[in-house]
């Protein structure tokens, strides 16, 4: 039977050269000189994160009371805090910190917001109006004053403002995802996945989702600045890092009080965190316009 | 010949804000085993929400079957649950869409998205899968299949992917055919193309089909018998021949006339004036009595049934009781 039907010769047409969607999307990526700037910064924190115990020779909890509040010299480069502490390794090591909960938190966020958004986007009804009710009451609140809320019941420490953090980015997510899968869902391949008897959660899983990735994505990215800044705010009202952690924003309310004697101490933390914040937004920007060319 | 599908009085109304649309009102009809049967009506006439209706596909939140019953082989459909119709569908029923375009989804291979159908049905393994892709995309008469199993869908063109549509319906040898407007996207060589496709697949295997078209053309060539709708309803049923021979109901000889011929030359082709009358000003008698040319005072008042006129055709006209009783 196969050889029965002549081959036709309609050539394949080629209508696109030969490239997946990411080759494509990193080309147009280059192109962007913010989006590099802010890859390029991203990527010097990682690397800064990553190799911390190999950039410096001191320790980042080294107490030393006879090196208090040094202004920065050639030992210590970004001077040291009110305890002696060398401020160079403390944000070397709070790099570790404010990148890890930056990606969990997102990664949390994405994973239940995703999850929640498919769910009220694919069935609708009463589910629907369930889910998205609920996003809207979090998204009533200051973002910042449910992250207290919530770490004022599960006890501060790093860990908790990761959950809070990831808990309260879970609307922006499941609106997204849920907007998306409302147009998805009516696309013909639906209609012909199902046609061929697959099931309402392969159909979800399979095919729906994969289509919903690219601004999941995108303001994933965005979102890890967003949550580097809220850890920061959780860390300098101490609900965050505990003492002796070194957290950004941590170290900045430890020595506020010396800003006008030591402004040093401020001063390397407070830049740490808005270089990886601005550093973040513009790769995130760029990634923007280069997964969905249309929107620029 | 032993009938594969029977419908029977079938309703399917569509529950929106502004009221109740009655999208397919009563539509009885056979399909045989080895049969094509082609569809045909204007947009609106309720060809498409037939098929869907006998799929089980129409949209859950507002589509719902009121009355009537879909028989395939002896399985009554509307009695089935929700993961029963799933074994039938792909597997004894598959579909065909009208946009080749955005019937694949992006994401993934073509050989992908074959395999997925005998994957489910015929619980082969990834391997076996892709093989068995790779065969169906030769039969459908797809050069390089072995390549093209591996492309995403955006790289073939619109003939190409109505093949893979059509390799992806015939995965599991389905013993019913449905194709909704499997040529309308299509420009014309192409379409040619797809419709010799159709037609050598009969011939080679013994599957039932369902056309559902506006197009006459596409009906001459590879039906069998037609069926034609107007407003939900059969207004006319019998074999191509006779149909395009000697239209019975007004609106069948309106739809052959407003085809073009390229025998004669004329200024202006036919037309059927006006439109299909819009759910909530369905006229109370005949549904094509505002547009019929030879619409009388008594179809106005009441609505013809569809009756035998012989050599297995049927009519929904009251000129053709009056021609038979006379």
């Amino acid at each position: 039977m196969k050889n029965s039907l002549q081959i036709v010769a309609e050539p394949v047409k080629v209508v696109a050269p030969k490239k997946s969607l990411w080759i494509d999307a990193w080309k147009r990526l280059k192109k962007q000189r913010s989006a590099m700037i802010g890859l390029t910064i991203v990527l010097f924190f990682i690397l800064l994160g990553v190799f911390a115990q190999f950039l410096t020779s001191h320790p980042y909890d080294g107490f030393n009371t006879d090196k208090i509040l040094i202004s920065p010299n050639s030992e210590h480069w970004f001077g040291t805090d009110d305890q002696g502490r060398d401020i160079f390794s403390r944000i070397l090591y709070g790099a570790r910190i404010s990148l890890w909960i930056g990606f969990f938190s997102v990664i949390g966020s994405i994973i239940v917001g995703c999850y929640l958004g498919l769910i009220a986007g694919f069935y609708g009804k009463w589910v629907d109006t369930i889910i998205s009710r609920m996003f809207d009451i979090m998204l009533a609140f200051p973002s910042i004053l449910l992250a207290i809320a919530i770490v004022a019941v599960l006890g501060p420490s790093l860990f908790n403002a990761l959950i809070a953090i990831a808990i309260i980015n879970v609307p922006t997510y499941g609106r997204l995802i849920r907007s998306r899968v409302l147009s998805v869902k009516e696309e013909e391949y639906i209609m012909s996945s199902k046609s061929i008897g697959m099931s309402n959660s392969r159909i979800l899983f399979q095919h729906i989702l994969p289509n919903c990735m690219t601004p999941i994505i995108v303001q994933g990215t965005l979102g890890i600045a967003t949550a580097i800044l809220e850890a920061a705010a959780l860390g300098f009202l101490g609900l965050g890092a505990q003492p002796g952690e070194p957290e950004w924003g941590k170290m900045l309310s430890d020595s506020r009080q010396f800003l006008t004697v030591a402004p040093w101490t401020l001063l390397f933390p407070g830049f740490a965190i808005m270089l990886t914040v601005v550093g973040f937004n513009m790769f995130g920007d760029g990634l923007r316009d280069a997964l969905d060319p249309k929107t620029k | 010949m032993k009938p594969i599908l029977t419908v029977d009085n079938l309703q399917t109304h569509f529950f929106t804000d502004s009221g109740i649309v009655r999208s397919v009102d009563g539509v009885s009809f056979q399909v045989n085993e080895g049969e094509t049967v082609g569809i045909v009506g204007e947009s609106g006439s309720g060809k498409s929400v037939t098929a869907l209706s006998i799929m089980r596909l129409l949209p859950s939140r507002v589509g719902k079957i009121v009355e009537g019953s879909v028989k395939f082989q002896d399985i009554e459909m509307s009695k089935l649950k929700e993961k029963e119709v799933r074994k039938i569908r792909g597997n004894d029923i598959a579909m065909i869409f009208q946009e080749p375009m955005t019937s694949l989804n992006p994401s993934y291979t073509i050989g992908n998205q074959i395999g997925e159908a005998v994957r489910l049905h015929l619980k082969l393994n990834r391997k076996q899968a892709e093989k068995r892709s790779v065969e169906l995309l030769q039969q459908v008469g797809i050069p390089r299949a072995q390549e093209i199993v591996h492309e995403y869908p955006h790289r073939l063109s619109g003939g190409m992917r109505q093949r893979v549509m059509i390799a992806m319906a015939l995965a599991c040898n389905p013993k019913l055919l449905i194709a909704d407007e499997p040529t309308t996207a299509l420009d014309v060589t192409i379409q040619a193309q797809i419709l010799d496709l159709i037609q050598q697949l009969k011939k080679t295997s013994n599957t039932s089909i369902i056309i559902i078209t506006h197009d006459l053309g596409v009906v001459s060539e590879i039906c069998e018998r037609v069926i034609v709708m107007y407003a939900g309803r059969i207004v006319e049923e019998g074999d191509v021949r006779s149909i395009f021979e000697s239209p019975s109901h007004p609106y069948t000889s309106g739809l052959i006339e407003s085809l073009p011929s390229l025998d004669e030359s004329v200024e202006w082709l036919e037309t059927i004036q006006g439109n299909v009358p819009i759910p909530s000003q369905m006229p109370t008698g005949c549904k094509f009595a505002p547009r019929c040319k030879f619409v009388m005072e008594r179809c106005k008042q009441e609505e013809p049934e569809l009756i035998d006129i012989g050599m297995g055709r049927k009519s929904r006209c009251f000129l053709e009781g009056k021609r038979k009783n006379v």
